[in-house]
């Protein structure tokens, strides 16, 4: 494999493989010295033509455990507000001698088509609606982990229920949520207002509701999403205390769940929006948990992509 | 090296013939009795002795060791695994096996650690092993164990216990386990 761009294009075994060498970076994070040469004398570059803290960082950390060199390139601060192109913008970091180029951008499919034009590996960070393929790697990772403590050798979310609760239609985490973990054998529900759905669910492995307290009761796991101001263009919910009201992880709605019931979401959190302050002391909640994961998950896939020689799927 | 890793390793990828056995179990478990009473020797005791064994050849014996070891003095040592691929100078020549953990459940500062290696050859992976270990602490001393020592090496690396030398050609293939040692090649 020479890019991640989807979920899907591991295959159910590429994910369980993936899980399994994740379980290896972990235990690198957790040493005196949490580096290792493995990417020595490689570079990693990240571009990101959209805003981001958690995800940049991550890579860049990723990348340095690794013992790979960084770029970094922010669209606020480049050349492309004078006017250059993507193109353009992409060939001129990989001319300067680059082995892996981590790309983020607010169209679906740009990571895509940067694939095709350069010679290097390209790794989505997010790309518009459609995929943030390391997310959903992470948050499968994350599951498994509380749930079993590590991946293991043969790892398995069988028969965990998960709820995707919130804006799945601007969402790039459910696509990509939705596909790890039913590679890896959960049953997924979505719940979520029908204008906040994609316009059409066809080949998604998923059932959907619209009624957060018919389901709550049955869930294993809540995944949050995050409400994405910046891409709600239209009027889709009447208003944040109504989606609250009826899709938000509220005070009352927490003291129904029991402490086993994972809760997850990407960040950043809209605090009191999708989910009540007193949700991040419960003992199910594993929201900086995610943070961590979100390191050894992406040196696990630098590792695969620049440096490991085999291949998976 | 092991099966899977045998297998899936570039410069060979194949399917192992065995030509000859060298060792039975017997005399494997005879060699292992030896190296014991050798580092008991050597260390003069067994007092802040660690052993590790490397992924994926090394930990089979390594167990073994430390059982022949409790055997003899009536102490059980600490036992470790390390796997060095992350820290190979020859990354994508040999794969990275998911399942071959790194687990050292214990303190290494000031330890007097027994690596335990299946074959010693090139070198690379003992020298790997040295690096990985430094990111752990820093052990008083690490000694060398290998069952098989088969020659070629490429890095001023030497033993400290030997189950058995055995001279071998570069085409040649080692195939060591708990039941024995063959000698074969790997066929496409």
């Amino acid at each position: 494999m020479k890019h991640l761009v989807t979920v899907d294009q591991l295959g159910p075994d590429g994910v369980a493989e993936l899980m399994t060498l994740t379980d290896r970076f972990v235990e690198v994070g957790q040493r005196a010295i949490p580096k290792v040469p493995a990417l020595r004398g490689k570079t990693v570059a990240t571009a990101f033509f959209e805003n981001s803290t958690r995800t940049r960082l991550s890579f860049e950390t990723a990348a340095k455990r690794l013992s790979a060199d960084t770029m970094s390139f922010t669209a606020g601060t480049s050349s492309l507000s004078k006017g250059e192109s993507i193109r353009d913008t992409v060939e001129t970091v990989c001319a300067m001698g680059v082995d892996l180029l981590v790309v983020r951008h607010g169209a679906a499919g740009v990571p895509e088509q940067v694939s095709r034009w350069v010679d290097v590996s390209v790794v989505n960070a997010g790309d518009g609606w459609h995929e943030h393929p390391t997310q959903g790697l992470l948050d499968a990772y994350t599951l498994l982990q509380a749930r079993h403590g590590s991946a293991g050798q043969s790892p398995s979310l069988a028969g965990v229920r998960i709820g995707i609760v919130g804006d799945v239609k601007h969402s790039r985490v459910a696509r990509s949520d939705l596909a790890a973990f039913t590679a890896l054998g959960a049953e997924v529900t979505l719940v979520a207002p029908p204008t906040l759905l994609p316009p059409s669910l066809a080949g998604w492995s998923a059932e959907v509701s619209h009624d957060l307290d018919a389901v709550l009761a049955k869930l294993d796991v809540v995944a949050l999403l995050r409400i994405q101001q910046e891409r709600m263009t239209e009027a889709l919910v009447p208003s944040f205390r109504e989606y609250t009201a009826r899709y938000g992880l509220t005070p009352e709605r927490l003291a129904r769940l029991d402490d086993e019931v994972i809760v997850m979401h990407p960040g950043p959190v809209n605090r009191g929006i999708e989910l009540a302050a007193e949700a991040m002391d419960r003992p199910g909640t594993v929201i900086t948990r995610q943070v961590a994961n979100g390191v050894a998950v992406r040196m696990a896939v630098l590792y695969l992509l620049a440096g490991s020689g085999v291949d998976v799927a | 090296m092991a099966e899977r890793e045998r297998r899936l390793a570039p410069p060979y990828g194949g399917v192992f013939v065995e030509r000859s056995q060298v060792m039975d179990a017997d005399e494997v478990q005879r060699a292992l009795t030896r190296i014991a009473h050798e580092i008991v020797e050597r260390n003069k005791g067994l007092a802040g002795v660690v052993v590790v064994g490397l992924q994926t050849g090394g930990v089979p014996l390594a167990r073994r060791l430390v059982e022949t070891l409790a055997d003899i003095e009536g102490t059980e040592v600490p036992l470790g695994v390390l796997d060095v691929a992350l820290h190979r100078d020859d990354i994508g020549l040999r794969p990275v096996l998911p399942e071959a953990v790194t687990d050292i459940p214990f303190d290494l500062d000031g330890s007097d650690i027994v690596l335990v290696d299946d074959v010693l050859y090139t070198g690379r992976t003992t020298r790997a092993a040295l690096d990985a270990l430094t990111s752990f602490g820093r052990p008083r001393r690490v000694q060398l164990a290998v069952m098989v020592d088969r020659g070629h090496r490429e890095l001023p690396i030497r033993p400290d216990f030997v189950g058995k030398n055995l001279p071998t050609r570069h085409d040649e293939v080692v195939d060591v386990t708990l039941d024995g040692v063959r000698l074969g090649e790997m066929q496409r």
